[in-house]
């Protein structure tokens, strides 16, 4: 299923919403979570699932077509964590 | 201090952008999660262009071991989510986090 997808589903489940409105919806909801991450909060979606952020040290890293060493500086990286309900979800429909 | 988001503060970002009552913008914020959760359940592969993907990926059976006892288990076939951040949310991330102190930032590693 992609964004669009999505907006589609939804405009069929509130035929009283302009499909504009669902469209921007949708991506204020990402657009939240990713400014919270940006943050460096944390996003809890009891039963969905939470998103957080991972620092990866800096480290020296290596170019894999020629084996040249490469200083990798440090990063952040979006992480989710399944919540527990759609996990079970996962595994018994 | 690094502070947690949840569905509340997600329903008053609708609430704010669009005309719909606060009821209607909590049960918008539910029905986008709960789709996205259908379409994993269904096995389906969600991707949220600019934010993500998210992919179910099946896992075989192997053997665990209790950490606390060291007993050897089995650990059963499973479907497990996994998620990817896209480019686009990777860097607004880490153009965020960098102009922050590194102690404002609750790191979990």
């Amino acid at each position: 299923m992609t964004k669009s997808e999505l907006i589609q589903r939804l405009s069929e489940r509130y035929p009283d919403l302009y499909q504009r409105d669902v469209e921007r919806i949708v991506s204020t909801i990402f657009d939240e979570i990713g400014e919270a991450l940006a943050r460096g909060d944390r996003v809890e979606l009891r039963g969905f699932g939470a998103f957080s952020v991972k620092r990866r040290d800096a480290r020296v890293g290596r170019n894999p077509r020629t084996g040249a060493s490469v200083q990798v500086t440090e990063k952040y990286v979006p992480f989710f964590k399944t919540g527990k309900q759609l996990r079970e979800r996962l595994n018994t429909d | 201090m690094s502070e947690t988001v949840t569905r509340a503060q997600l329903s008053e970002a609708v609430y704010q952008e669009v005309g719909l009552s606060r009821n209607e913008s909590a049960d918008l914020v539910e029905s986008v999660l709960g789709e996205i959760s259908d379409a994993l359940a269904r096995g389906e592969m969600v991707k949220i262009s600019s934010f993500g993907s998210f992919a179910v990926r099946s896992k075989g059976q192997r053997v665990g071991r209790n950490p606390k006892t060291g007993e050897e288990v089995p650990i059963l076939p499973r479907r497990v989510l996994v998620f990817r951040a896209s480019q686009v949310l990777r860097s607004r991330v880490n153009q965020g986090l960098a102009a922050l102190e590194p102690s404002d930032i609750e790191v979990a590693s």
